[in-house]
């Protein structure tokens, strides 16, 4: 703590304090005393950590199988992963996004099945684009690191298991998996924050997140700064979550990878 | 000129180059998006030098406000700062020169797309740079300091030199990163190539046809970019041993 707090830190803090100071007193912050914006900064940020969580998730258990894929599998399922794999990579996530949504999605009216199906009214909607958009890009990205994962598990292990008559499900479960999966976890800390920097691109189509609240906000009351210095802001607090999240979690499993 | 309705024209009459194709329109937009990637990297690789030494070798305070930089600019998505940046820039640059008594000058979009990229790249850019002078070893740095080498000599002729074979693999992903966060700038109404296939594709309604084109083109330079860096990377190693683990 004293190594950190030497006099040039301190005057640093100091006048980052007086940075906020200044923002605080003269720039224009009473647009946040309207509930009108605290009810849609809340609903916004809800949007953003819900849009985050369930993308990260089901990304992930696509890399599953698309990273198995890439490492041992026959040609015919390795060889679209890795086109999968590259698409993603090698194009604008925004183009990804705006390609399902528009393209997708102006092609599914035109389909009468659909149309009458009982998942019309939710295919409507923009968020599931949205999902599936962020959801393959996670994929996209995951897989790739879990394809090298997957390679580098001991061979020895894999033939131990085999030796002791396990099935080949079993030694994927019980050993495959498992030592992939301890081997990416450090790299799915900082995806999680590479995910969240994604997720503003979803407001181009009409997701109220925390990025398009700002973007209203600013568009009513024509305040140009303010609005986006919170949303820096706000985007900053949730990177610090994050990083201690994982910090946290990563100490409760043995790091030790031979 | 009239045309025939979009519904009725092939794919390829619509990316083509006559009067019903877009083909013009979608060919100035990837040149943009090429041309402003390439000004960002070069900005930010530049920014990525002068930072990375500042950070090893800098003064307490360069330190301190170098770690700052990278922080916030990591920490923040892309979209939010270029837009922040987007009207920082021109308004900061406009306050300096009306204070040294000059006339308001008003920004091409196209160089401050440029420098808000640049900004953003050269956050990443230091980071990769130092990680890759720390891995030259130490003892090459101190015989050269031994011999007497000045700084920028030392620097010229060793550290620039043994570190660019470890830089190379993640400043080539910075590059394919930098070609991609082009993108962003169709939100804020630049027309590159992503804006460019959204109007010719609201337009004609032909959706798969002109971003499965755009897909085509950015993915081009991305596996050209893959091979032209593993080249580099390869002329960079030359002389050093094979390490295989």
């Amino acid at each position: 703590m004293r190594e950190f707090l030497k006099l040039r830190r301190v005057v640093m803090i100091l006048i980052a304090a007086g940075f906020v100071a200044w923002c605080a007193y003269s720039l224009q912050w009473d647009w946040l005393a309207n509930p009108k914006y605290q009810w849609m900064m809340l609903r916004g940020l809800w949007q953003t950590i819900w849009m985050l969580v369930v993308t990260m998730v089901i990304g992930f258990a696509l890399a599953i199988p698309i990273g198995f894929a890439q490492a041992a599998g026959p040609r015919w399922l390795a060889w679209p992963a890795r086109v999968f794999c590259s698409v993603i990579r090698g194009t604008p996530l925004l183009m990804q996004i705006w390609l399902l949504y528009y393209g997708i999605g102006s092609l599914f009216p035109s389909i009468p099945w659909i149309r009458d199906s009982a998942m019309w009214p939710i295919l409507r909607q923009a968020w599931p684009y949205a999902v599936l958009a962020l959801s393959l890009s996670v994929a996209g990205y995951e897989g790739e690191v879990l394809r090298g994962a997957f390679k580098s598990v001991a061979h020895g292990q894999l033939e131990a298991a085999r030796a002791m008559g396990m099935p080949r499900f079993t030694i994927f479960r019980r050993i495959w998996l498992p030592q992939a999966i301890q081997r990416v976890l450090p790299t799915i800390g900082g995806e999680t924050i590479l995910q969240l920097k994604a997720t503003p691109l979803i407001s181009t189509i009409t997701i109220m997140e925390i990025y398009d609240v700002a973007g209203r906000v600013r568009r009513d009351t024509l305040v140009i700064y303010e609005p986006l210095l919170l949303l820096a802001l706000t985007y900053m607090i949730i990177t610090g979550v994050i990083v201690l999240l994982f910090k946290w979690f990563e100490s409760r499993f043995p790091s030790k990878v031979a | 000129m009239t045309c025939p309705p979009p519904a009725e024209l092939s794919s390829l009459t619509l990316l083509g180059f006559g009067d019903c194709g877009w083909g013009a329109t979608l060919l100035w937009g990837f040149g943009n998006s090429l041309l402003i990637a390439l000004g960002a990297y070069f900005l930010g690789f530049c920014i990525g030098v002068a930072g990375a030494f500042g950070k090893l070798y800098g003064g307490p305070v360069t330190k301190d406000l170098l770690a700052v930089y990278t922080t916030i600019v990591r920490a923040v998505p892309e979209l939010v700062l270029i837009l922040i940046l987007y009207y920082a820039v021109p308004a900061l640059l406009n306050q300096v020169l009306i204070g040294m008594g000059y006339e308001r000058i008003n920004l091409p979009q196209f160089i401050t797309g440029v420098i808000v990229l640049a900004v953003v790249q050269g956050a990443y850019q230091i980071e990769v740079l130092r990680g890759s002078i720390l891995a030259v070893p130490q003892g090459q740095i101190e015989a050269a300091r031994a011999m007497g080498m000045s700084p920028v000599l030392l620097a010229r002729r060793i550290t620039l030199p043994l570190m660019t074979a470890n830089a190379i693999p993640g400043l080539g992903n910075l590059w394919l990163n930098a070609t991609k966060d082009t993108a962003l700038l169709a939100v804020i109404g630049f027309t590159e190539l992503t804006k460019a296939t959204f109007q010719a594709s609201a337009t004609t309604k032909a959706f798969f046809t002109f971003y499965g084109a755009a897909m085509a083109l950015y993915l081009l330079i991305s596996l050209i970019s893959i091979l032209l860096f593993g080249r580099l990377e390869k002329t960079a190693r030359r002389g050093q041993r094979e390490q295989r683990g």
